[in-house]
């Protein structure tokens, strides 16, 4: 009855997907940031116990990749960017944080409806591997609409790609190749976010995505 | 049956001589992680022994009602106590020890306490009891949804079955269990008005809540009051140490009633010094961040049960 190789790995998932919900329950960008260094360990975590579970070594590698990159690299990064930016005490104007939860846990009940169905044949760790990791993606969607700081929506956007190498370590296919070459893509991306966010800040003078919209003549003001 | 009823009584006693105790152990913790040296762990023992000498003052326009709570509520939560198994399994009232009525004793305490804080009429008293009554209509959704994701699991609301189907080694690391953990501990906190969501170190704050309830109270009924805050944290640490770590209970006719002691006390220094390094740590929130806290405990609860669809084998 006891299979503490699942029970772990289903828990380590869960725990990814916890730190999804506490990204979207933050309201200042350095907690933002640590909970985003916590759900990285927690995803190395995972990686590297199902390298460690079913005997595979290039999981290890991903579990290095992730650590490295998402624990470490891209949190310093971003606080360099926060603190340069001198932005560190911003309170974010989040949508309502109630309504912002309630919405979460309909996107993870709507994932696990979607999932299981679709993969019936699957084993038990493989569904519940992408319910999880569909309901981050989704999470991480959600923390991009519903916040108006460009460093957050940064934030959501590294948590969605949280959520798709959660999928590839759990279905264990994943050729490692194609891992590498999402890391850095992702990577490439966050220079580019870098840039960005120095650029929109240099010319508006401001980080907030609704002052930005009327530009785009979006919000008749 | 006649040992039934003598734990049964042993356990009423017990909680009610180790509940100053455990307060005791977390103020003294608290003041040492302050750099303080603390008072004894006796001094619980003699601030009631205190208020129960001293004479009662009432306001001139206190009903029945604002005499009669501390007594109704004292009996509530001394009986919900007692009815959570400390060191054994095998008590009398076994069969009446459900989480549901569990609940229901903590919410009618709760209910008189917030009748009598707005009996005198004073604007403190009012605002207490709207908080608290606030803070209990989402603290008490949250621990109904974990008391629904443990019974699907154990398939019972009982005490002395969940204890027993936990340490019989058939669960392993659930995740619903885990969440449900978390949402009672977040639960807890509101409940005995401890920090973020209260301070019960002061009477000063505007935005105390619980002492605000009880500020009109002095004598013995101040005394029975405090005495049932104390009896409430004893039961909700002895009702985490029952579904979580039942470990060292004695479930079985030939558990050992010693070892289930000294696991308890083990138990109870655990929760205090962790409760007492949790709130040395934390800020306490505005008063509208409770809904986002207790709010968070909801969730918690929630996803838990969605998960133990997910899992396998219900």
């Amino acid at each position: 009855m006891i299979d503490i190789a699942y029970d772990a790995s289903h828990l380590l998932g869960t725990l990814v997907l916890m730190t999804s919900f506490a990204l979207l329950y933050q309201r200042r960008l350095f907690a933002l940031l640590h909970v985003f260094t916590v759900q990285a360990l927690a995803l190395a975590a995972a990686a590297a116990w199902q390298a460690y579970a079913h005997d595979d070594p290039h999981l290890y590698i991903t579990a290095v990749l992730t650590l490295a990159l998402k624990a470490i690299a891209i949190p310093v990064a971003l606080h360099r960017i926060v603190q340069r930016m001198n932005i560190q005490r911003t309170v974010e104007p989040a949508l309502g944080i109630g309504l912002t939860m309630l919405a979460g846990v309909s996107l993870v009940t709507l994932s696990i409806l979607l999932v299981l169905p679709v993969t019936e044949g699957a084993t038990a760790l493989t569904r519940e591997d992408l319910a999880l990791s569909l309901s981050v993606v989704l999470l991480g969607l959600l923390m991009m609409i519903s916040r108006r700081n460009a460093v957050s929506q940064v934030v959501g956007f590294m948590s969605i790609e949280n959520g798709l190498i959660l999928a590839a370590v759990g279905v264990a296919g994943m050729p490692l190749v194609v891992e590498m070459s999402i890391a850095f893509s992702v990577m490439v991306a966050f220079i580019i976010f870098g840039i960005f966010l120095f650029q929109i800040r240099e010319r508006f003078e401001t980080l907030d995505m609704r002052r930005i919209e009327s530009f785009r003549g979006e919000s008749g003001e | 049956m006649i040992t039934a009823i003598l734990y049964q009584i042993v356990q009423m006693l017990l909680v009610l001589a180790l509940a100053p105790a455990l307060t005791g152990w977390v103020r003294l913790v608290k003041a040492r992680l302050l750099g303080r040296r603390g008072p004894s762990l006796l001094q619980p023992y003699r601030d009631l022994l205190r208020l129960l000498r001293k004479e009662v003052v009432l306001a001139h326009n206190a009903s029945w009602l604002f005499r009669a709570t501390p007594y109704a509520m004292f009996t509530a939560i001394w009986l919900a106590a007692g009815l959570v198994p400390v060191f054994t399994t095998q008590l009398a009232l076994a069969p009446a020890a459900d989480l549901i009525a569990l609940i229901a004793l903590l919410g009618t305490a709760r209910f008189f306490l917030a009748l009598a804080g707005m009996d005198i009429g004073t604007g403190f008293g009012g605002i207490g009891s709207s908080r608290e009554m606030m803070i209990a209509a989402l603290a008490e959704p949250a621990m109904l949804m974990m008391v629904f994701s443990v019974a699907v699991l154990v398939h019972s609301t009982s005490l002395a079955d969940i204890a027993a189907f936990m340490t019989s080694g058939m669960v392993g690391l659930r995740v619903s269990l885990a969440l449900a953990l978390i949402a009672l501990v977040m639960v807890a906190i509101a409940e005995n008005a401890r920090i973020p969501i209260d301070n019960p170190a002061t009477h000063l704050e505007l935005t105390m809540v619980h002492e605000a309830m009880v500020l009109e109270y002095s004598g013995r009924h101040l005394a029975l009051v405090e005495a049932a805050a104390m009896l409430k944290l004893l039961l909700y640490v002895a009702l985490i140490a029952c579904i979580f770590v039942p470990w060292g209970l004695a479930t079985g006719q030939g558990g050992s009633l010693l070892a289930g002691l000294l696991s308890f006390l083990a138990k109870l220094a655990v929760a205090g010094a962790g409760l007492a390094l949790f709130e040395t740590s934390v800020a306490k929130m505005r008063v509208f961040r409770v809904g986002e806290f207790l709010g968070g405990a909801l969730l918690l609860s929630l996803l838990g049960a969605i998960f133990l669809y997910v899992s396998r084998g219900v």
